[in-house]
């Protein structure tokens, strides 16, 4: 699939933002944050800023930006109609949560919660928009949802935690949180790789033309001699080198050097364990970006079976 | 509304593609490009037409492959356009409702006032079948000509899809594909007609007809094969014509 910049920098970006944002719910309904408004301000800056930098972007790859409100219409059937409806949601209790905190300096709970709740539900949408995708293997597969949410929880978590230590804000817990997102990210994507190698439940050109009892079947030519759509948009091929040397990068920038920068943080006194925490930050993203290019740059879409491909 | 139609007719109108018959002249794709461009979901853009790189959008494409190897190997000439499946996740995923399937006869449009253009549907068609005009900013793909067949100021014998009205060599056939005593359904019976990647669930309502496998012996018609025999041989043409051959020679 071809890797729209619009739609990694989107999945990438709100990800960590709809974390975040989860974070600051949970530890406000957990009774851990004090409403002062200083990190109140930054802390909402951050993490709305990012969410709405994504779904900005998510609208540049549209034909038509301008009807995006249409697509909050079909939340029955339409998993990204869904994303777009709760993700436009989780503003108001947000919007609320932060009202108490900045105008009425109190962490109003209930908001919180709801506020958490909402967010995980965004990110959990995003990932079903890929993972409900039959005709793409390497998204609609067990590995997707849970590989969304731990990396929107790493990355939500690096920036909470990084803010937590520059604000007059308890933050030991959030150590916690960064420290299981990244593991869990580096864990499911190693698994996820495994999977999508191993070739399993792949469909084959036999099954898309039915031509399977002649013996195998291979392309004589092409319906057309330049690309089309359909191979601009879904027949996106990266050399298998490439993709070996970028697993690398998302595993080692994305997770396990910050997993290492964030131990070190917890040992090394203050100063130190910021640059540490920014330095987490800054590779944490790399990688996510990384890891976003490649699943979109290693999927294989069944349509690619009739130009040519065996498998898909 | 994107999700499919709560109470669908018995109705499913589509295409019975027969294989064995395809010669993969591109006619009922160009009559289709033709058609379109100026029928429903008009245009059919194209992108740098006298370019170095010409493309644009159609609704059909035929592809061709080899299968086997050997006597036994066959060349396949495979046509390919939507089929309008009973359960086409391309409409359900729409987020807009611009994708919708009609419940009088399971034709699958694209409202194109709706669409924005977010490309999703032809990422959840595994066939292929919608392709994205880049000018108009709206997903483009086959109507199964609504324009053509319930066109009452056409013919009666006009009233098909413009790929089936132009196929020289008649591969292509358009009926009720549930309607079980409809000639595509009986054609579909007798030639076992089958569904393209039926493991995805789409049920398209195509269906294509496979190559009759009785032709592996065509080549052998059973007579012995014997060299022509030279006709100045003894006992061949009459004895003037020899004597003339003679003459001639000399
Ligand atoms: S062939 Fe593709 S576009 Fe046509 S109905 Fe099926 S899934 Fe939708
Ligand atoms: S491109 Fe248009 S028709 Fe296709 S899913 Fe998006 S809004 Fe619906």
């Amino acid at each position: 699939m071809h890797p729209a910049l619009s739609v990694i920098l989107f999945t990438s970006a709100s990800g960590g933002g709809y974390a975040m944002l989860a974070l600051l719910g949970l530890f406000g309904a957990g009774g851990v944050l004090s409403p002062d408004p200083l990190s109140g301000w930054v802390a909402f800056i951050w993490a709305l800023g990012m969410v709405t930098f994504g779904l900005l972007s998510s609208t540049l790859h549209l034909g038509h930006p301008e009807r995006a409100w249409r697509a909050f219409s079909q939340w029955r059937s339409s998993w990204l109609s869904r994303e777009g409806v709760l993700s436009v949601f989780t503003f108001l209790p947000a919007g609320i949560y932060a009202i108490g905190w900045l105008v009425f300096e109190d962490i109003w709970r209930w908001a919180g919660a709801l506020l958490s709740v909402s967010a995980i539900a965004t990110i959990c949408a995003t990932a079903m928009i890929y993972a409900s995708l039959k005709p793409i293997r390497a998204w609609n597969n067990l590995w997707t949802l849970p590989g969304y949410l731990a990396m929107g929880l790493a990355s939500g978590a690096l920036w909470f935690t990084l803010w937590a230590e520059l604000m007059p804000v308890p933050h030991k817990p959030a150590y916690d949180f960064a420290a299981v997102g990244l593991v869990a990210s580096a864990a499911i994507k190693l698994f996820y790789w495994h999977f999508l190698d191993s070739g399993a439940r792949a469909a084959t050109a036999e099954s898309a033309t039915g031509l399977g009892s002649f013996g195998k079947v291979r392309m004589l030519t092409a319906p057309h001699t330049e690309e089309n759509y359909l191979l601009k948009e879904m027949g996106f091929r990266i050399a298998r080198k490439h993709a070996q040397k970028l697993r690398r990068i998302a595993l080692f920038s994305g997770f396990l050097l910050p997993l290492a920068a964030v131990l070190a943080a917890l040992l090394t006194t203050h100063l130190v364990d910021l640059v540490l925490l920014a330095v987490a930050v800054v590779l944490n993203a790399i990688g996510t970006i990384t890891e976003r290019w490649l699943f979109f740059a290693e999927a294989k879409h069944t349509v690619t079976l009739y130009y040519g491909a065996e498998r898909a | 509304m994107t999700s499919l139609p709560a109470y669908p007719s018995d109705r499913k109108l589509g295409l019975v593609i027969d294989l064995d018959i395809c010669v993969g002249c591109h006619a009922c794709a160009v009559n289709c490009k033709e058609w379109n461009t100026g029928g429903h979901m008009a245009p059919l853009t194209d992108y740098e037409a006298w370019g170095d790189s010409p493309s644009g959008v159609w609704f059909n494409r035929i592809h061709s492959f080899e299968a086997g190897e050997g006597v036994n190997g066959r060349t396949v000439h495979f046509p390919k356009s939507c089929l309008h499946c009973e359960q086409p996740a391309c409409v359900t995923v729409c987020p807009t409702g611009a994708s919708y399937k009609r419940g009088e006869d399971g034709i699958v449009l694209v409202d194109e006032d709706l669409c924005i253009g977010c490309k999703l549907c032809s990422w959840a068609c595994p066939y292929g079948a919608r392709e994205f005009d880049e000018d108009v900013g709206v997903m483009k793909k086959c109507t199964l000509c609504i324009d053509r067949i319930y066109n009452d100021k056409l013919e009666e014998i006009d009233r098909v899809p413009a790929c089936v009205a132009t196929c020289p060599v008649g591969a292509r056939h358009f009926g009720d594909l549930g309607d079980p005593k409809s000639e595509v359904s009986q054609l579909v019976a007798q030639r076992a007609g089958y569904d393209l990647m039926p493991e995805l669930g789409y049920k398209p309502v195509n269906k294509y007809l496979p190559l009759r496998t009785n032709r592996a012996q065509a080549g052998c018609t059973g007579a012995p094969a014997a060299p022509l025999k030279d006709p100045r041989e003894e006992g061949t043409g009459s004895r003037l014509l020899r004597w003339l051959d003679r003459a001639l020679s000399r």
